[in-house]
């Protein structure tokens, strides 16, 4: 079987004024929701009290609620969690009240309360300070990981390449920051890791495709740079896109069937595939060809190359 | 010929995944229910516990699938979690004090695969349910407590050497010393000096003091024993807990993290956790006016300090002796069946407390019990201020000389005398700690992560097997048989490393692993299509495929390496765990996607001529 296995080449670089215009336009308007909106930060990064609970019937909510009102948890934020008997209650951390034995209270204002036999399924109780610590650490993370890819590019490829893929990164990251902040999806621990997965998924697409550019500008003798890098989004489009199904198909199988904990990682590498495929594509080579990458730029690159690859395609 | 492998690299391929195999096995082994037995204090249970055990077992008809003693301990296996329960509390009320007893989940590794060391992956607490907590050291009292034996070093050896002085306090965040003249000044310079070299002097000759203040360095490194000594003593701890397999390890520069699986009662572990209690032992000031004390006249020497029924007590502030001096605790009921504390103390401990004692024969001398507490309240940088409680438990008069053992009385209840010897046995804690996080899954969120995960890692590996079954056919094949060498290496090499802990963000990694292990595949199956549609006879095809792909493919992973590096150095708890698996997904695919895919396509069409291949 085949798809998209294209007979001529797409002139992808010819639409890259309208791809940079909607590029910018989404990442402004990431940056708009992210300015107005914020993140909806989980537990892990804001500090408090989730304490999610099973019930033996069907929850009432608002029952649930008007009771942690009486007992003074006005705040509570009383939500369902998978299934009508599953519930999680989220407390903000409070200063009159020893924060580690808040669970304790409020199972037992819920238990006397509704007078059913409630299963403790899990509290989490974060100090404020601790989420302050890892926000900063999460930054540290991204920014670290940014700079060791792009001494790693620049090493291997070119630095318009490095600075294309890095900033195709950037553009992965905020765009899908972008849209939990839009959705108002809870960001926690987990939807970090999945942030930090993008960019490597992103960076795999990215490099794949800078490879090949890499490799046609030594190759092909004749055509404009835009030319060579529209050849090469062709040749590697069948792969960008079949790669992109078996990783939305498995991350599909998570969003789906992995339970409610993993829900938010699955969301934001489901964003953050799409936008990596469409980044690789777009961002990457217009920001190198914006660039002015030439083909004198890899040629050194290619005399060494080219002899050592001959010899062992000789049969 | 093209594309044929020598006999040893075909053989070397199938080893390692052979390899893998057999330390993935265990996992397929369901872990049994167990009960835990094992002595405190230096006692091993022996033939006779095992008796005793069983007999109490028999004794309530509890069916146990084994009993068995290894390495001082006793490990009873049971065929479900309700019989295991039961038993746990039965021996939980019979063993006594001795004996701790606690839940286990003991993997059921057949013999043989245990031999050659075969162990399934260790579960983190999202997927095994237990209590994880962080908890953070207050190192401001920790400088103080620093600041404070410093202060009676000074005192002690200034005594020693004769040198007289006014006082010694804390001045700001230095040790001042007052003296009378400047000869004194000068001595006292020059000894304390050479004995504190980590320490920085500045003598004052206009008001005739010395002061002393920490160098960096040595604020570091009281900050660093502070850390390293207080895991000691919550490891301590968390074995008189009796916990299967728990971790406590440090997390950063102040921050200790201690995991504890299977434990559901959370508020004993607290208590336990997070007591800072220690005792020590003061004379009674009996020259000092109570009642003028009480009216705020203290001597300076002496400290006004509450016995537990309100009474009023003043003590001494120089302590005979501290709790850190204490080896081992028990309780026990004096003869008048009042609960009463034994205590054995080191040898210098035994030392010292027979020369405070040896003078001061039919003086009181009163226990004090000291507490840090944490309050509402914070300081400026966002920590919690602590209270400390002194509290006197007992005053007794030293009837004659102490050496290294002796009691004390005054606990109000016997729970209240073994849990304080419980506490003096694990030791005190050098600086109070906090709890700053706290994480409880319970089990039965722990067994649906297990479930939903492994349905989803099952779900996503059948949806891409399909997929590549039908996009690349006999190809697709080849890939499928290398996935599913990917997933068994995974987890085989989870397995085989001791500390690596598979949680539910690990299983997302191994998830996300399968979808991108394919990608290798489908760049050199790619390539191997355009260089057939360029004409290329299908063997070259197949060879240059490979060839070129390659570089592609190292480039691509070790990037995505890099990135999972990173995420592991810096990350914590769940990223952490994710970059674990990513990492050795990449690796493993890596090899299964080029090297072990190159095998199975040069076994079957290699060094012979072909016409079309299905891919």
């Amino acid at each position: 079987m085949q798809i998209l296995q294209l007979k001529n080449t797409v002139a992808f670089m010819s639409y890259r004024k309208a791809a940079l215009l909607l590029s910018i336009v989404l990442m402004l308007a990431s940056v708009v929701s992210l300015a107005t909106n914020k993140l909806n930060f989980g537990l892990d990064f804001t500090g408090g009290t989730l304490i999610e609970v099973g019930f033996e019937q069907a929850a009432d909510l608002n029952k649930i609620r008007s009771l942690m009102d009486t007992n003074g948890y006005d705040d509570a934020v009383v939500q369902l969690y998978g299934s009508s008997r599953d519930v999680v209650i989220r407390l903000a951390t409070r200063e009159n009240v020893k924060a580690d034995m808040l669970g304790n209270q409020v199972l037992d204002i819920l238990q006397s309360g509704t007078g059913q036999t409630i299963d403790m399924r899990r509290i989490e109780y974060v100090g404020a300070s601790v989420g302050d610590e890892l926000a900063e650490q999460g930054g540290l993370a991204m920014l670290t990981a940014l700079i060791c890819i792009l001494v790693y590019v620049a090493f291997r490829f070119e630095w318009r390449f490095a600075l294309g893929s890095v900033f195709a990164l950037f553009h992965d990251v905020l765009l899908t920051l972008g849209l939990f902040s839009f959705l108002q999806l809870e960001f926690d621990l987990t939807v970090l890791a999945a942030i930090l997965a993008v960019i490597g998924y992103s960076l795999n697409d990215t490099i794949v495709v800078s490879d090949r550019i890499r490799e046609n500008f030594r190759k092909v003798r004749v055509g404009t740079s835009e030319d060579i890098i529209n050849i090469s989004l062709t040749q590697t489009l069948s792969r960008t896109v079949i790669t992109s199904i078996t990783t939305l198909l498995v991350l599909a199988a998570l969003f789906f069937q992995g339970g409610a904990l993993i829900h938010g990682f699955a969301t934001a590498l489901l964003l953050g595939v799409f936008v990596g495929t469409y980044s690789s594509v777009y961002v990457a080579s217009s920001v190198a060809l914006a660039l002015g990458i030439s083909k004198e730029d890899l040629i050194p690159e290619v005399i060494e190359k080219e002899g050592a690859d001959q010899e062992q395609m000789t049969p | 010929m093209l594309n044929k492998y020598p006999l040893w690299k075909t053989l070397m391929v199938l080893f390692i995944v052979a390899i893998g195999a057999v330390y993935a096995l265990p996992n397929l082994y369901p872990n049994d229910p167990a009960v835990q037995i094992s002595g405190l204090r230096g006692i091993e249970a022996d033939a006779v516990t095992l008796d005793v055990v069983k007999s109490h077992l028999d004794g309530e008809k509890i069916s146990y699938a084994s009993i068995v003693m290894e390495g001082g301990q006793i490990l009873a296996r049971f065929s479900d979690t309700e019989q295991q329960l039961r038993a746990r509390d039965i021996l939980d009320d019979n063993m006594g004090d001795e004996f701790s007893v606690a839940l286990n989940l003991t993997p059921a590794t057949p013999s043989w695969l245990a031999t050659i060391g075969g162990t399934p992956m260790k579960l983190g607490l999202d997927l095994s349910g237990g209590v994880s907590f962080l908890m953070e050291v207050n190192m401001k009292e920790a400088i103080n407590k620093a600041q404070e034996s410093l202060i009676d070093d000074f005192r002690t050896g200034l005594r020693g050497e004769k040198i007289r002085y006014r006082s010694v306090k804390k001045v700001n965040e230095a040790i001042t010393v007052q003296f009378r003249n400047a000869e004194d000044l000068a001595n006292a310079e020059n000894f304390l000096e050479k004995l504190n070299r980590d320490l920085l002097f500045v003598s004052d000759e206009g008001n005739l003091t010395l002061s002393a203040q920490m160098t960096e360095q040595k604020l570091k490194e009281t900050r660093e024993y502070a850390l390293q000594q207080n895991i000691t003593i919550i490891r301590n701890r968390v074995n008189e807990l009796g916990v299967a397999e728990p971790l406590v390890q440090r997390q950063g520069q102040k921050h200790i993290v201690i995991e504890l699986p299977g434990v559901q009662d959370t508020a004993k572990a607290k208590e336990i956790l997070n007591a800072t209690a220690t005792i020590e032992f003061r004379l009674v000031d009996t020259e000092g006016d109570l009642s003028a004390a009480l009216n705020g006249r203290v001597p300076g020497s002496s400290q006004l300090l509450k016995e537990r029924n309100g009474q009023p007590v003043l003590l001494k502030k120089r302590v005979m002796l501290t709790g850190d001096h204490i080896v081992d605790a028990g309780s026990s009921f004096d003869e008048y069946s009042r609960p009463q504390v034994n205590i054995t103390l080191d040898s210098a401990g035994g030392s010292k407390m027979l020369n405070s004692t040896k003078s001061n024969i039919g003086k009181p001398m009163a226990t004090v019990f000291i507490e840090y507490k944490p309050t509402d309240r914070v300081d400026a940088e966002g920590n919690t201020i602590f209270e400390k409680i002194e509290e006197v438990i007992s005053v007794a008069t030293i009837q004659a000389r102490l050496g290294k053992t002796f009691r004390i009385t005054g606990a109000g209840s016997q729970a209240e005398a073994h849990n304080l010897a419980l506490l003096l046995r694990a030791g005190a804690l050098i600086a109070p700690i906090q709890i700053v996080e706290e994480r409880t899954v319970g089990p039965t969120l722990g067994a649906e992560n297990v479930r939903l995960g492994f349905q989803a890692i099952m779900l996503g590996f059948g949806l891409v097997f399909l997929f590549m079954l039908i996009y690349y056919r006999a190809f697709g094949v080849v890939a499928n048989l290398a996935l599913g060498a990917n997933l068994v290496l995974i987890v085989g090499i989870m397995s085989m490393i001791p500390g690596a802990t598979l949680s539910l963000p690990g299983m997302a990694g191994i998830v996300l692993t399968v979808g991108m292990a394919v990608d290798a595949n489908v760049l050199i199956f790619e390539r191997i299509r355009e260089e057939m549609r360029e004409g290329k006879s299908i063997q070259q095809s197949i060879h240059q495929g490979y060839d070129a792909a390659f570089s592609t493919i190292i480039d691509a992973n070790i990037t995505t390496l890099i990135a999972a590096l990173i995420l592991f150095a810096i990350g914590t708890g769940p990223v952490k765990g994710f970059a674990i698996t990513l990492s050795i997904g990449i690796l493993t695919s890596m090899f299964t996607a080029v090297v072990g895919t190159r095998t199975v396509v040069n076994a079957v069409w290699g060094g012979k001529r072909l016409d079309k291949l299905s891919i």
